[in-house]
């Protein structure tokens, strides 16, 4: 990307990399999460900014305000829920600024594409009193990006930039601009700031409230923030206007092209006096925003009459027809665009709602088919965690009984083991990835040793974050560029928490999987650790080129025990498999599952 | 705080439904299933490379993430003018290029009364069909006919494996896809050029040739 000047089509993720780049950032650090993912990967493409993948969010920030209390301009991103990971830094930080600009990104997922739930980012803004600046397509989000770390040097405070999913996972043009450097600003020691004793942070927090009087006056004139009224709308009072910013302001506009819009690219804290004359403008005013009534509340916390969700759903993404509907159900005549091509459309045949859904199912050769196999079989009781193998929920392992968030699968397996019935409690296992592990599974694992809770504990590692696609993590080897890297060791790592009882193992070997749990369940002092360690189908160079399995219908007994591995390389033919040759990869997990050998391993030699 | 007046426009051209199924169909929305690992992401790139044209923006819209595990993959490239979603509403593209039958037949509801549908005759077997739960719809192809204004079905598969590589079933379909539109054919070869690997760009231009062939004979 040297095309200075010129426009090209990036995704809102690979905008804001540029953004942050042209500003001049220094350090930028994440953990991966949908739809944050490729900020950081785009990142790495830039030589001059040191780039990490962090254990984690909250380490990923600390390390951003690290680097901005030193002096450089810095950035985190991550996902909506990693900014809960985050929130213990980002609370303080926000109370005693920076010295260069902090940025920390949080891409949230509207409609939960791939999220366990659809919190709004913006709420951070009033719960910390820190700026919210809200792209509504890549050439903001590079525009933004680059007026967060000057926002964040002039008020002295961390900047929050929300992305969403169509936001950060679209395309649009964007103009490229050069790095331009700003000096780095020179670190002197002031622990009256950075130092958050209670005498320290008594005399910040009128700072931190004065800090916001500043930014809502900035908002009132930042060019961020701003009112189209179209020719086409009257001038006069306007029959209706919207207030809108981020992904909604496209579908308003798009909806509705001849109507004014005050367009928020500030969330918060929002220009009360500028939203005050427009509301005097439109006899009707509308609060058009995704997720949560945010601005709703502020306006109406203004005294102003405003409709939002009372018509526009709080639940999911927008769309252009939502907005459109919305607005027509409270005022029949406002029409909106190209309604007579939309219902000409008509509703989806039946035919179509019929169609057999696709749902995600872990990959040919993926090793946790194994692990998922030997815990249906051995009907335990499953703490889940975050990761591909979440997918052990569906059909046809269901064999997940838990999943809070990430690295809940320990302590919530130390709480189920404390109050079950003894022969269920004996039965509880944590199933948790590497990534996740690391992210936040250490200390649950730590507080199972100290407090001596008998559970055990299945480390799932395929060397790789495979669920956001294929990212570094401490115990991979790889870093942020792809390149070779120092790796923790796991099982060192457990033995250091003071774990006494662990096992290696390959999650495509059955029954060593299967020995290996028995003895870790057995009655035992703290908890017992199985690592079933095999890399991730996607990356493993051993799979590459291995033969398919073959099938000896002469063989089969029609048990199906090959099916129940779900596996998108077995077809169900009546009560026998038929094994779909392009999608099998050789990982001989079936040749081992079957007891009359009537799966044969393509590799030759033995089966078994 | 910026104030602009004046239009906004929005006026983004379309032609009538009618039109499309004869001459050429002007291209400005567009949608692409497929499933995750089929190369749905690709073509997205390429066809919004053809559709940068001067004094028009194109938006594109993808979902990442679950989807990539052998599930569905929507994704939508827009062209048009002022300010409009990244995102195609029911019954709003103008055509419909699917990778694979069965998602060509999901992503009906977005096409356009009268619009252009392309889709490979390839069949990717979903878990709950292999498991039996579900049988694979058999008259896909008519429901595609029975909501399409031109309806191309191409045997992409088939024209991938002759070419001995799976991967360029995509760019197959996207040649079927230019023959049915008026955009020079150079426009096309540059932006696939510019998308896939290097190595590739001769054996993905086979593939495309292939594709309008389908097309043009069909």
């Amino acid at each position: 990307m040297t095309l200075d000047g010129h426009s090209v089509l990036l995704y809102g993720n690979e905008a804001i990399a540029r953004g942050a780049y042209e500003a001049g950032v220094r350090v930028a650090a994440a953990y991966p999460g949908t739809p944050s993912t490729e900020i950081i990967e785009a990142m790495a493409g830039y030589d001059e900014v040191y780039v990490e993948w962090s254990p984690n969010e909250k380490v990923a920030l600390e390390v951003a305000i690290g680097a901005a209390i030193g002096g450089g301009r810095a950035m985190a991103a991550m996902k909506h829920v990693g900014v809960n990971v985050a929130a213990d830094p980002l609370m303080t930080v926000a109370n005693t600024g920076v010295l260069a600009g902090l940025v920390l990104v949080s891409a949230d997922d509207p409609g939960m594409h791939s999220s366990q739930n659809e919190q709004d980012s913006r709420w951070w803004g009033r719960f910390a009193r820190i700026p919210v600046l809200e792209p509504a397509d890549s050439a903001e989000a590079r525009e933004f990006t680059a007026l967060a770390f000057e926002l964040s040097e002039r008020f002295d405070t961390p900047v929050l930039l929300r992305t969403v999913t169509r936001i950060s996972h679209a395309r649009s043009p964007v103009v490229l601009a050069p790095r331009s450097e700003p000096p780095m600003r020179e670190y002197q020691r002031n622990p009256a700031k950075y130092v958050i004793v209670p005498a320290n942070a008594r005399r910040l927090k009128p700072k931190i409230l004065e800090r916001l009087v500043e930014l809502r006056e900035y908002a009132e004139t930042s060019p961020v923030n701003r009112i189209d009224w179209p020719e086409a709308a009257a001038e006069g009072p306007a029959p209706r206007g919207f207030v809108t910013g981020g992904m909604a302001y496209n579908y308003v506009t798009e909806a509705f092209p001849d109507a004014p819009v005050f367009k928020l690219g500030m969330s918060f804290p929002l220009p009360e006096r500028a939203l005050r004359e427009f509301a005097a403008r439109v006899r009707i005013l509308y609060v058009v925003e995704e997720l949560d009534p945010f601005w709703e509340l502020e306006l109406r916390a203004m005294g102003l009459a405003v409709v939002g969700k009372a018509l526009f759903p709080e639940a999911g993404e927008l769309s252009v027809e939502l907005v459109r509907r919305g607005v027509v159900s409270n005022e029949p005549s406002a029409g909106g665009a190209e309604p007579a091509l939309r219902t000409g459309a008509g509703p989806p045949p039946a035919e179509l709602a019929a169609l057999p859904g696709r749902p995600p199912v872990l990959c040919p050769g993926c090793p946790h088919r194994g692990v998922f196999h030997i815990l249906r079989r051995m009907r335990l009781t499953v703490a889940g965690d975050i990761g591909c193998y979440t997918l052990g929920v569906m059909p046809p392992f269901e064999a997940m009984d838990t999943c809070i968030c990430m690295g809940a699968s320990i302590g919530n397996a130390i709480g189920m083991r404390r109050v079950l019935p003894p022969e269920q409690a004996a039965r509880v296992v944590a199933v948790i990835g590497d990534s996740t592990f690391v992210h936040s599974g250490i200390t649950p694992l730590i507080d199972a040793v100290y407090n001596g809770t008998d559970i055990t504990v299945l480390i799932l590692d395929n060397f790789t974050t495979a669920m956001t696609g294929h990212q570094g993590h401490p115990a991979s080897g790889l870093d942020a560029r792809g390149r070779e890297a120092p790796r923790v060791s796991l099982e060192e790592l457990v033995a250091a928490c003071g774990v006494k009882r662990s096992w290696v193992v390959d999650p495509l070997e059955p029954r060593s999987l299967e020995s290996a749990i028995r003895q870790a369940i057995a009655p035992g002092e703290g908890p017992a650790v199985v690592i079933a360690r095999r890399a991730c189908a996607l990356i493993d160079r051993s799979l590459r080129g291995a033969p398919p399995v073959k099938y000896d219908p002469e063989a089969c007994i029609e048990c199906g025990a090959c099916l129940r591995l779900g596996c998108p390389a077995l077809a169900r033919a009546g009560k026998r498999p038929q094994v779909q040759s392009h999608l099998c990869v050789g990982c001989d997990l079936c040749v081992k599952v079957c007891p009359k050998g009537a799966l044969q391993s393509g590799r030759g030699g033995e089966t078994a | 705080m910026k104030s602009a007046s004046g239009p906004r426009d929005s006026d983004r051209s379309r032609s009538s439904p009618q039109a499309a199924i004869q001459g050429p169909v002007e291209l400005n929305d567009v949608v692409v299933a497929s499933v995750g690992g089929q190369g749905g992401l690709l073509a997205t790139r390429v066809l919004a490379q053809v559709l940068s044209t001067e004094g028009m923006q194109v938006k594109t819209s993808e979902v990442h993430g679950m989807a990539q595990r052998g599930g569905s993959v929507l994704s939508f490239i827009r062209r048009g003018r002022g300010s409009f979603a990244p995102v195609i509403g029911q019954g709003g593209a103008d055509a419909l290029l699917g990778l694979e039958l069965m998602e060509a037949a999901r992503a009906l509801p977005y096409l356009r009364p009268g619009g252009l549908v392309v889709a490979s005759t390839e069949r990717v077997i979903p878990v709950p069909v292999l498991t039996g739960q579900y049988e694979y719809p058999e008259d896909l192809a008519a429901v595609l006919a029975g909501r399409a204004g031109r309806l191309v079905l191409l045997p992409a598969g088939e024209i991938a494996a002759e070419l001995q590589n799976s991967r360029v079933a995509n760019v197959a379909c996207l040649g079927a896809l230019a023959a049915c539109v008026a955009i020079p054919v150079g426009v096309w070869h540059e932006a696939i050029r510019g998308s896939v690997p290097p190595r590739t760009v001769e054996i993905n231009l086979a593939a495309f040739e292939r594709g309008w062939a389908v097309t043009g004979t069909g």
